[in-house]
């Protein structure tokens, strides 16, 4: 890192004893963000402000444009390469084909994709450990829960968003061998990750069953989630982003998946020249992924459970527990 | 036991409510003549315009009276481009559709600075069962219209015989102008449901190919209002037990895959329409523009 730094610092001088040379030097960044768009208060917003970070501390040339169905991926990533953008993100898994066959295409510009693993010796694969993540909020729903019953609704049903299910309920099971876990998914279609009535749905029929803790992973379509939580008096957990505002005090916690953070580093090391090709992962161990504490949820949380989970994290992180990761299970079958 | 039928029939009904007011929308646009794909579109313009004045005004009733002015508005445009231009009528309603899915995150971008739809409504500010009261509402008195009413009549013939109506002296075009305006009022209050009671905001695309199942259920329906009614009550509870279903296990312990129930609303559409209902047959000038001879 700190030869990075370093290396920063340097191509930093030489830009400045430029001058005017230094604007056309500046990185050009495209990030192409999936159907949800940059305001989903979720995944594609936390890419969206990753990038906006990078561009306010490198003063780099951002362009972000938003896919309104899965065919425009391609165009628009081919389109970045193209007008001669230097690094070019795709958010999202769909995007995957798409950025193997551009990047194929344009050897000498580098790519970079959220996750999914994308080989090529010109693409940054950002992978998150999302089965750490949902392990510590299954943790914190199942401490919470008075009836013993807790719920998750995902999008749809794709093994990442059964990676998030998986870590889920093992972690529910680890603080409460009893907990009944009930799971739905909303579509099989791109449109469930923005159809919030049928979220809402899902979310009332479980709390109607008897659950009282409830983590979607689901886009913006968490929001239908956090409106019947709002009704029923009882507890959600968002995700990808920080949800805890959206509904303060119904919002137990939020699993955080910093895509923000990755996105950011992505452009920060290519802004130094130092972008290597390959997989980096974001867990709990390099705060990749986490729960989210803040003042809208701090009340709802209680510190025995904090107690506890943190426990949880510290022995997930020296390696003592085993997350069940979906991906690896699938490979062996 | 009980409570379990009640927890479904309740989920029938709020997952009904807006398919319902669609179809209906759609029933009286297509009933004189002239098609509506954009049902989708008119779902979304109303629920955002919804949204958005119930979240100024604090009142869901006026939300829901934006959400009918959208859905007319759309329904303006779209009897402009095929009434009175003879645009062809599936190009146009999918332009709707296109302009519906972009124009709403513009206006929250300009209004609320969030392309991801508007703010939350406060409980207080949102319907409960209101809107259940209302489909009920207008399901009666378009069938009530249709079956009693002169100006139902003439509808009808707009759709079947314009050239018949023509001849007894009532303009086909205006006719068919009343229609699509009536069915985009409809349509709009369809996605004010989706964004003042079943929800609480509105978010991109939020319709999520209810207009699409509106249709469907049209067709279904036989375009008539008390089989169309029917065929949505059909379409919710199939999603409503779907809802159940996932999760289920069989004999051998393994679940039911989640995909082989949520394709439930399809194949239940496919059987009754392939088999069940017989024909269905569409109103005889439907998609044909009128000229004066």
């Amino acid at each position: 890192m700190r030869n990075l730094t370093g290396k920063f610092v340097v191509l930093s001088l030489f830009a400045a004893l430029l001058g005017s040379a230094s604007a056309q030097a500046a990185l050009k960044v495209g990030l192409v963000l999936d159907r949800g768009g940059k305001d989903d208060k979720s995944f594609n917003e936390a890419a969206y402000k990753g990038s906006l970070r990078a561009q306010k501390e490198m003063g780099l040339e951002l362009k972000v444009v938003e896919a309104t169905d899965t065919n425009a991926f391609e165009p628009l990533l081919r389109t970045f390469a193209q007008r001669g953008y230097d690094l070019i993100i795709g958010v999202g898994f769909a995007q995957a084909e798409a950025v193997k066959k551009v990047s194929a295409q344009f050897p000498d510009r580098k790519f970079a994709i959220v996750d999914s693993e994308v080989p090529g010796a010109n693409v940054r694969s950002m992978m998150f450990e999302e089965h750490e993540g949902s392990y510590l909020v299954g943790a914190i729903a199942a401490l919470t829960s008075k009836t013993a019953k807790v719920g998750f609704i995902g999008g749809m049903d794709i093994p990442l968003i059964r990676r998030f299910q998986m870590g889920y309920e093992a972690g529910a099971r680890k603080v409460n061998p009893k907990v009944e876990v009930e799971s739905n998914y909303i579509g099989v279609t791109a449109s469930a990750w923005n159809n919030p009535p049928k979220a809402k749905e899902l979310a009332v029929s479980q709390y109607n069953k008897g659950a009282d803790v409830v983590f979607a992973a689901a886009g913006a379509s968490n929001l239908g989630l956090f409106d019947a939580a709002e009704e029923r008096k009882k507890l959600a957990i968002g995700v990808d982003s920080n949800q805890n505002w959206i509904k303060p005090g119904f919002v137990l916690t939020s699993m955080l998946k910093r895509v923000d953070v990755a996105v950011f580093e992505t452009i920060r090391e290519a802004s130094g020249g130092k972008l290597e090709a390959g997989t980096r992962r974001y867990g709990l161990a390099n705060e990749g992924v986490d729960y989210a504490l803040d003042s809208f949820n701090q009340k709802v949380l209680t510190e025995d459970v904090l107690k506890k989970v943190n426990v949880l994290k510290a022995e997930i992180i020296a390696g003592k527990i085993t997350v069940p990761d979906y991906y690896k299970r699938n490979a062996k079958n | 036991m009980f409570e379990e039928l009640w927890a479904i029939l309740a989920s029938t009904i709020r997952v009904t409510t807006p398919l319902l007011f669609a179809a209906l929308g759609g029933l009286y646009s297509e009933r004189s003549g002239v098609v509506n794909i954009a049902l989708e579109g008119k779902m979304l313009v109303g629920a955002f315009a919804a949204a958005a004045v119930a979240l100024a005004t604090h009142s869901p009733w006026l939300g829901a009276a934006a959400g009918a002015g959208a859905g007319a508005l759309a329904g303006v445009a779209y009897a402009l481009f095929v009434i009175r231009w003879r645009a062809d009528q599936i190009v146009a309603g999918t332009a709707i559709n296109f302009l519906a899915i972009g124009l709403p995150p513009f206006l929250c971008k300009v209004l609320y600075d969030s392309t991801g739809g508007t703010p939350s409504l406060a409980l207080s500010d949102r319907f409960t069962f209101e809107p259940v009261a209302l489909v009920a509402l207008a399901l009666l008195l378009t069938w009530f219209w249709m079956r009693r009413s002169r100006s139902g009549l003439w509808v009808q013939f707009a759709g079947e015989h314009p050239q018949a109506l023509d001849a007894a002296g009532v303009g086909v075009n205006r006719t068919r102008w009343m229609a699509v305006l009536m069915g985009g009022v409809l349509a709009g209050v369809g996605g004010a449901t989706l964004s003042i009671s079943l929800s609480s905001s509105f978010t991109r695309e939020m319709s999520a190919g209810r207009g699409f199942m509106a249709l469907a259920a049209l067709i279904l329906g036989k375009w008539r209002p008390l089989p169309t009614a029917a065929a949505c009550v059909l379409f919710g509870l199939a999603d409503a037990m779907q809802i159940r279903l996932q999760g289920v296990k069989l004999g051998g312990g393994a679940p039911i895959p989640t995909q082989f129930i949520q394709i439930l609303p399809y194949v239940v559409t496919i059987l009754v329409l392939a088999g069940v209902v017989g024909q269905s047959r569409a109103p005889k000038a439907l998609g044909l523009s009128f000229r004066k001879a």
